[in-house]
């Protein structure tokens, strides 16, 4: 997928005049937040799970070479095969051989960001073989040749309208004027149409939530039921999964899944958590007759080790992303990668280069709500810092910056003029900022109070007031 | 071969070699017995309790249950529940020996086709091995008598469950697993509640690509979770 990450600001400009997508953005990010928090509060023990899912997933990223052997072996033992991929060349290489072997026509897909990463679709197409995905927001968006907008609600910038409006489009066997009365109607539809494509497909490709070692199974968790009928009704079932996704034991994933849908969709648990292991026992009367895990690095194992490894625990809940006032401003597409929001613009640097998602990790208010969501306590706003210093390191951000953060640390690195120099800005902002307490509009800054106001700085610096505070104290003790 | 680049790749993140014997052993110790975590308290309750929780969680995820006293009173709840949505007596049936033992001969109208479920049917009936409490779901894992696709391509899915077989935490339900199946089954699905989607406007709506209603008959054989009824 070709990354348009280096145009964030002019992508987020465009977002923040879509009113389309902000009145999708409106509509939804308030659904998630609201979800998520009553899901928590109706489990007491959900901050003592948090670190114990951050401690299963350090102790499975310390030892990963090992429970992927055990993986890997316990796969090949119930029957399946695993094919190691270093990067994204193999890995579609490897699908698009499965695929071949099998004589494929067409491919039915549950979700899969891993998927979207590789660029499963594209290359499939391009060697004659028909993808077609089933998550009903997966749907919708090959139709309108999209990229998914948020990690667990593809078409979180859509809107009833759009959904109306495509369907009419491309379902043209349909009479034009049938009615959606209800969303249901909407499903409804997408039921049927991909109820045949189901039954069709040679090959089902799903992702996986995770990798079981101790037994060689794929965790795929959804709610529509689709990625069961993925990879249960075709002869060829192939999981995708990167690296990272290896757990020990079924108890590990166990407590990772208490977390995975409270924080993804608030629900105490999604309606169809799956273990996918082997092929077609003997006597089976359904399920698929091969087996395959694709098993994907594509920039993982270079984490390790590094100031970024701990992102390597996320495990995929969106939480970060439906918690951020960013995302909620420009929504995911403006990102310009796979992964939007503060996982991704922690993971996109490191998968494409900080000199194409640089802008990423800068657009962050450093508010800390992702940390203080993320069921793994992934510290994401110190690693965005992370790589605004490597940025810097670089010579990567625009000169203006680079001018005006030497202009600041030469200040800085003289303690009595900066304070004069603070205190004069904060008295002459402070006097003009009297009344309403707020900027609308600021010379030179306007990139700025476009989009909100400068609140107005009381008149006193923070060394001011806390070394009158000391005083006053002091007095008090005397 | 990418299988030893991924790996040597790993290794040179974490910034060692292969693991030495000891600790290999000591991971392999931990894959044999593997260690419970916290388990939350809400599913740790007296019996009939547990089984009241189980349902209470059913119901909250849009899910019906009817209790009944033995394996004989299912055929009755099972064309009751078909008559009261409209739905006609015919359906798949796993052939799984407990369900092949229901007297369904007694309500004629049933008509049962064993086997797989095929995209024509309409309602399905599935044994389930197990349920966990904490959260209302249900535990099928694959098998000759159990197919997969029971669970998936009906609009309406019955399951019946024995009340024994009702545990608190997912834990006990793996523990129950491993002593009686030994391995892994080729697909083990944990279902809670019907098929839903809320991919429109973040709006939940029932019946996505599985069934769009889920029915438990549960069958009070546990005489010390039937105390409360």
């Amino acid at each position: 997928m070709l990354a348009t990450s280096p145009q964030f600001k002019q992508n987020a400009k465009k977002a923040l005049a879509d009113a389309g997508l902000q009145k999708a953005l409106a509509f939804s990010k308030l659904q998630f937040m609201a979800r998520r928090s009553a899901a928590v509060a109706n489990l007491p023990e959900f901050e003592r799970l948090r670190e114990i899912g951050r401690d299963i997933k350090n102790h499975a990223l310390a030892n990963l070479d090992f429970y992927l052997e055990q993986f890997a072996a316990n796969v090949e033992r119930a029957g399946g095969h695993v094919h190691w991929c270093a990067d994204a060349d193999e890995a579609r290489a490897a699908v698009l051989d499965i695929c071949r072997n099998a004589g494929a026509r067409t491919v039915t897909k549950g979700k899969s960001m891993i998927s979207e990463e590789l660029g499963i679709n594209a290359h499939l197409q391009k060697n004659g073989i028909t993808p077609v995905e089933t998550d009903l927001g997966e749907y919708i968006i090959q139709l309108r040749d999209e990229t998914p907008s948020h990690i667990i609600a593809p078409a979180f910038h859509l809107n009833r309208e759009d959904w109306e409006a495509q369907f009419r489009l491309s379902h043209t066997d349909l009479p034009a004027d049938r009615v959606f009365a209800e969303r249901r109607d909407i499903l409804t539809e997408a039921r049927s149409r991909l109820r045949s494509k189901f039954l069709a497909a040679d090959v089902g490709i799903t992702g996986a939530n995770f990798l079981i070692a101790e037994t060689g199974s794929s965790v795929i968790v959804t709610n529509e039921g689709n990625g069961d009928l993925t990879q249960t009704l075709p002869r060829v079932h192939i999981a995708l999964a990167s690296i990272e996704k290896c757990v020990p034991t079924l108890e590990d994933a166990t407590s990772l899944l208490r977390l995975l849908a409270r924080s993804a969709t608030g629900q105490d648990f999604s309606v169809y958590t799956t273990f996918s292991t082997g092929g077609r026992r003997p006597g089976d009367l359904d399920g698929p007759e091969e087996y395959h895990v694709v098993l994907v690095d594509n920039g993982r194992s270079a984490m390790l080790g590094t100031e970024f490894q701990e992102m390597l625990r996320c495990i995929r809940c969106a939480a970060c992303m439906n918690h951020c006032p960013v995302y909620g401003a420009v929504g995911g597409h403006a990102y310009g990668w796979v992964y939007p929001g503060p996982m991704g613009s922690v993971l996109t640097p490191a998968l494409i280069g900080v000199d194409q998602a640089g802008q990423l990790p800068n657009a962050s208010t450093f508010c800390g709500k992702c940390e203080s969501v993320c069921p793994v306590k992934i510290p994401l706003p110190k690693m965005m810092r992370h790589w605004r210093e490597r940025e810097f390191e670089r010579h990567l951000q625009p000169a203006a910056i680079r001018r005006n953060l030497a202009l600041w640390a030469w200040f800085a690195r003289r303690p009595g003029l900066y304070r004069l120099a603070t205190r004069l800005g904060a008295g002459a902002l402070g006097l003009f900022g009297r009344g309403s307490g707020r900027f609308k509009r600021m010379p030179f800054a306007g990139g700025w109070t476009g989009g909100r106001d400068l609140p107005a700085p009381e008149g006193e610096t923070f060394f001011a007031r806390y070394e009158r505070r000391q005083r006053n104290a002091a007095r008090g003790r005397a | 071969m990418s299988r030893e680049t991924v790996l040597a790749a790993i290794r040179r993140g974490l910034r060692r070699g292969e693991l030495p014997a000891d600790q290999r052993a000591m991971l392999q110790a931990r894959l044999a017995k593997p260690p419970r975590h916290l388990i939350p308290a809400r599913s740790q309750l007296p019996r009939p309790d547990q089984v009241t929780l189980f349902v209470r969680n059913v119901e909250k995820e849009f899910g019906t249950v009817a209790r009944v006293p033995d394996l004989q009173a299912v055929p009755d709840a099972v064309a009751e529940y078909l008559a009261a949505q409209n739905l006609p007596g015919d359906f798949a049936m796993s052939p799984h020996p407990e369900l092949q033992s229901i007297p369904w001969a007694k309500r004629p109208m049933l008509q049962i086709r064993e086997g797989r479920a095929s995209e024509t049917d309409l309602v399905s009936v599935q044994h389930a091995f197990a349920a966990v409490a904490e959260t209302g779901t249900m535990m099928f894992p694959s098998a000759a008598e159990r197919p997969t696709t029971i669970n998936l391509l009906p609009d309406t899915a019955i399951a019946v469950l024995r009340a024994s077989r009702v545990v608190g935490p997912y834990e006990d339900a793996w523990d129950l697993l491993r002593a009686e199946l030994g391995e892994m089954p080729r697909n083990v699905m944990l279902v809670t509640g019907p098929s839903r989607s809320a991919d429109i406007e973040q709006t939940l709506e029932l019946g996505a690509h599985g069934p769009r209603r889920l029915h438990v008959v549960l069958i009070e054989d546990d005489p010390a979770a039937r105390a409360v009824i």
